[in-house]
């Protein structure tokens, strides 16, 4: 279990103080999924940053019952002049994983071939969007952050996404931000929705929907 | 998950393996003589500034020998210089790693200021013993004092780092201004002369920097009873007692601000 009780985050701005979430509550059980919908700049990234650990609170308290993953973006953020085999070998250092078990998987889901031993930055677009989706997958977590849902790679790569997460591990609990409904939609049993550093959370998709889509119009 | 303080300090010391690891590829490549340019670099400078002194005939100024003296002097500057130089803006390159929660400020520097006293310290031994055994130095007095002082150093390295790696980001100018400081504590630090040979009133006002101690007592290692040293270790203890509180202490206030890209 995820708990988060009156979670604060403010930062320091030229203008003065600017408070990005007043009070968040949430609570996130094992095996849960939850979408997080907003406008741009309402705080979402924040909320999931500041899940991970990657940033701290202002003020409130946060429990992490279950192991989280980072906030997984598929942009994907790499030292350019890192291959992607040293990519790979840096996360699971860092997690502690034995990244001989992991090579292979990650070859076959991104097929780069003899590419993982070139730099990253002889990359395409998307080559990278695969290197750090499969890279993500090569430590399992509990509880999987997600801060954008694959929005680059052709059709093929998101079926493959889809089925790594939503499929393969659909035991887990996952908190995403999306701006498309369908994938809140397909995957999520509740929805926060934030406003104005607020978050209301409904158990009806379609009743948050209708206060989302009320606040940014 | 709560973590107690013994899985803490494994996964602290996992995380800066994996930065080491990563530092010396992104540095050094795979190129050439890669990861042995840790070594070579230090001992190239010290190598460069030796030839430079006996050119210019520093060895008639005093009764040691001209390369002892560059190396000992040279190496230990090089120690907190580089460390120092090395810190400074080493949060911000590394930013979207601090997206994993284990990964902390403190990791990053102590990754980089590791290899950097790695570096120094193999240069500096390598330089000693082949200048050893080739005749041109004689071997160290007192290997302890040598050890101690150059132990002293790179603590001193160490807090340093801290500190000029945190106020380095938080302000460009300090950034600018620490190159300039570098460039001329480097001729204060002990590396160009022995204090014995200063005026009483410039001993005093140069032993008040904590590194030129360390200086001293690594030559007073090296050559033993044939020079006078103004070594003070406590003095020098306390100085990074006290560094090492200010470092740590910034830094704690960095992890507390620092922002994943």
């Amino acid at each position: 279990m995820i708990e988060l009780r009156d979670v604060t985050k403010v930062y320091a701005t030229h203008a003065g103080r600017h408070q990005v979430l007043d009070g968040i509550d949430l609570t996130i059980h094992s095996g849960e999924k939850i979408g997080i919908l907003g406008r741009n700049g309402a705080g979402k990234s924040t909320l999931i940053r500041l899940m991970s650990g990657a940033e701290r609170p202002t003020s409130g308290y946060i429990h992490r019952g279950m192991s989280l993953s980072w906030p997984l973006a598929f942009g994907g953020t790499f030292q350019g002049s890192l291959t992607g085999l040293d990519n790979l070998k840096f996360i699971c250092r860092v997690y502690g994983v034995d990244f001989r078990d992991k090579v292979a998987y990650v070859k076959d889901f991104t097929e780069l071939g003899k590419y993982m031993r070139e730099p990253v930055k002889t990359y395409s677009a998307g080559m990278r969007a695969r290197l750090a989706f499969a890279i993500s997958m090569a430590v399992e977590f509990d509880c999987f952050l997600i801060d954008e849902i694959i929005s680059v790679g052709d059709s093929r790569f998101h079926a493959k996404c889809q089925h790594e997460l939503f499929d393969k591990r659909r035991d887990r609990a996952m908190i995403m931000v999306s701006h498309e409904a369908h994938n809140i939609r397909d995957h999520c049993n509740r929805v926060g929705v934030l406003i104005a550093g607020k978050m209301q959370i409904f158990d009806d998709i379609d009743a948050a929907y209708a206060i989302y889509q009320a606040a940014t119009s | 998950m709560e973590t107690s303080l013994r899985r803490s300090f494994a996964i602290q010391r996992r995380v800066i393996g994996a930065l080491l690891l990563r530092e010396i590829i992104t540095r050094y490549g795979r190129h050439n003589i890669g990861v042995l340019w840790i070594i070579a670099e230090p001992m190239l400078f010290t190598l460069g500034v030796a030839a430079l002194w006996t050119a210019v005939k520093m060895h008639s100024v005093s009764n040691i020998p001209i390369v002892a003296f560059a190396i000992t002097g040279y190496s230990s500057v090089l120690l907190w210089r580089n460390v120092t130089m090395r810190c400074a803006k080493a949060v911000e390159p590394n930013l979207s790693l601090m997206y994993h929660r284990n990964v902390k400020v403190i990791d990053i520097f102590i990754s980089r200021i590791l290899l950097e006293i790695i570096g120094a310290s193999a240069s500096a031994i390598t330089l000693t013993l082949g200048f050893c055994f080739i005749g041109s130095m004689s071997w160290p007095q007192d290997i302890i004092i040598v050890i101690g002082g150059w132990l002293l150093l790179s603590w001193f390295a160490i807090a340093l780092g801290f500190i000029v790696g945190v106020v380095s980001e938080r302000s460009e100018a300090f950034e600018r201004l620490w190159h300039i400081v570098t460039y001329l504590l480097f001729p204060l630090s002990g590396a160009v002369f022995m204090v014995d040979w200063l005026p009483k009133v410039a001993q005093k006002a140069v032993l008040m920097l904590p590194m030129v101690h360390g200086t001293e007592m690594v030559r007073h290692g090296f050559f033993g009873s044939v020079v006078i040293t103004h070594e003070d270790p406590i003095y020098f203890a306390i100085s990074n007692i006290i560094l090492t509180y200010m470092g740590l202490a910034l830094v704690r206030d960095a992890g507390h601000r620092v922002q994943p890209e």
